[in-house]
């Protein structure tokens, strides 16, 4: 069973972002994604200070299987990548939600993220996505 | 409706992530297909292929027919040898790829799942007077790996296995006299694929899974076959493409002469003269090589029939369709980025070995 943690936001393209006390949003994927994809072996981030809208592709996430774009949740500008990620992939697998984080955001409106889903709402995505 | 082979609950119990493909509902992988491929490489794994078609041809006929249908000369067979070949359409493309096995009561065809119904209508419309095939209704396993036999051994001992060369099959004695034991496989390492009947089936895989033996999805079969360098039907080979542009013309037996294959005129005039080859990239980027990807070499474009991430080689590798003098450096466009990969002769592994050159 997959976990959907309430500290953070979703979107049904499954990826999670939570606002950090410095005012940053750290990006991911979710633990549903990570396990529908099984082992991840690359992860594409986007370059920093790289602008990203909402919804348009911002990375691409590969697993032995296949290939997956990796949606940015809220727009803003690209402030950190997970640069672990490119020797390490194996940790979205592992920790999806704390040492697989992607990227950092600073939003171009804090507010937007507070739209997303919450975990409740999400899952139930999933679960019709399933059906 | 999907179809269920005699060992679903058992996968379904050990957390398969079932899948359908060709029609069938089947394992993709049970929790890590990494750790189901390095199991098969480093010691034993089992796979469920009871969905792939089993057609037993007998008769007085039944050789004239395989003589004509595949393109491989069933005629070398003694008894209990299998052969891998291809079943060519009057164009030299390729209908599906097969092994057969020659028995003391006629032929055995094992042809894939996703083609079962063109093979059958194929047969169909090729066969002769004086012969007959059937569909069987079988569970097929194969247990795979450099623990293989002394697993099989442990559980099933069976008389004359261990002596048996590659590509030849036994017939246990007693009991277990309606299994049949290939020395065969599609991952690269020693082992058997045991054909039995379905409720046999479902006794060998809990015995196996008792005693620790490793199953292995569809996943880390793909993976296997292609570090192997082993050709997939619908991806490597396909109707549009002929054996000799698919490394696979040393199945297409030419002599004797006189032997009128079906697709024999259309591939004899390429022979030797193939303006395409199939053959092995590795990548020396980061990045995942998949099927449908631009290859740009110095002599054209080719195209990556498929391609993975290498567990063993822990890089991306593939099998593409390039110019035939391609060599060397090439590029490959990923989602628009020209990736760099080197152009290698396939396997990329085999019994447990890294076999092409991975120096950047």
């Amino acid at each position: 069973m997959s976990d959907f943690p309430t500290d953070v936001k979703y979107v049904a393209t499954h990826e999670w972002a939570r606002m950090e006390e410095d005012g940053s949003v750290t990006v991911g994927i979710t633990d549903h994604a990570q396990n529908a994809l099984g082992d991840v072996v690359y992860v594409e981030l986007p370059e920093l200070d790289q602008n990203v809208v909402a919804g348009e592709e911002a990375g691409v996430v590969e697993s032995v299987k296949a290939a997956s774009d990796v949606y940015a949740p809220i727009t803003g500008r690209v402030v950190a990548v997970n640069e672990t990620l490119e020797d390490e992939p194996e940790r979205v697998n592992q920790d999806p939600f704390g040492d697989g984080w992607f990227f950092k955001l600073s939003p171009e409106d804090p507010g937007e993220i507070e739209d997303l889903l919450d975990a409740e709402a999400y899952q139930e995505s999933c679960e019709d996505e399933e059906h | 409706m999907t179809k269920q082979t005699a060992l679903y609950d058992q996968h379904v119990e050990h957390n398969g992530k079932m899948v359908d493909f060709a029609g069938w509902m089947m394992p993709v992988n049970y929790g890590s297909q990494i750790a189901e491929h390095t199991a098969v490489r480093t010691r034993v794994g089992m796979f469920d292929v009871s969905h792939m078609t089993v057609i037993d041809v007998q008769g007085e006929n039944a050789l004239p027919f395989l003589q004509r249908v595949v393109a491989n000369d069933c005629g070398k067979l003694v008894m209990w040898q299998t052969l891998y070949g291809a079943l060519l359409n009057e164009q030299g493309g390729v209908i599906d790829d097969l092994t057969v096995y020659r028995l003391p009561e006629g032929y055995r065809c094992v042809v894939n799942a996703a083609t079962r119904d063109k093979v059958l209508a194929w047969f169909d419309q090729q066969s002769l007077a004086n012969m007959s095939f059937e569909e069987k209704d079988l569970g097929i396993i194969a247990l795979q790996g450099p623990a293989a036999l002394d697993t099989l051994q442990a559980h099933f001992p069976v008389t004359g296995i261990e002596g048996a060369k590659h590509f030849t099959a036994v017939r246990p004695q007693g009991e277990r006299g309606n299994w049949l034991i290939g020395r065969t496989g599609y991952t690269g390492e020693d082992g058997v694929e045991i054909i039995l009947p379905p409720e046999d089936a479902v006794q060998v895989w809990a015995t196996f899974l008792a005693a620790g033996v490793q199953p292995v999805g569809l996943g880390a079969r793909d993976t296997l076959r292609l570090e192997a360098g082993l050709n997939l039907y619908g991806q490597d080979l396909d109707e549009q493409t002929s054996p000799l542009a698919s490394r696979i013309g040393w199945t297409v037996a030419w002599e004797p002469g006189e032997r009128n294959f079906i697709g024999r005129d259309a591939i004899e005039a390429e022979r030797g003269a193939n303006t395409e080859k199939l053959t092995g990239l590795v990548m020396r980027d980061k990045g995942v090589l998949r099927h449908g990807q631009i290859v740009l070499t110095r002599d054209g474009e080719g195209i990556i029939t498929s391609g993975t991430f290498s567990p063993t080689m822990g890089c991306s590798i593939a099998l593409a369709r390039v110019p035939r003098a391609a060599k060397g450096v090439c590029r490959v466009d990923i989602r628009g980025k020209h990736k760099e990969a080197k152009i290698v002769q396939p396997p990329f592994v085999r019994n447990g070995k890294i076999l092409v050159d991975q120096a950047k």
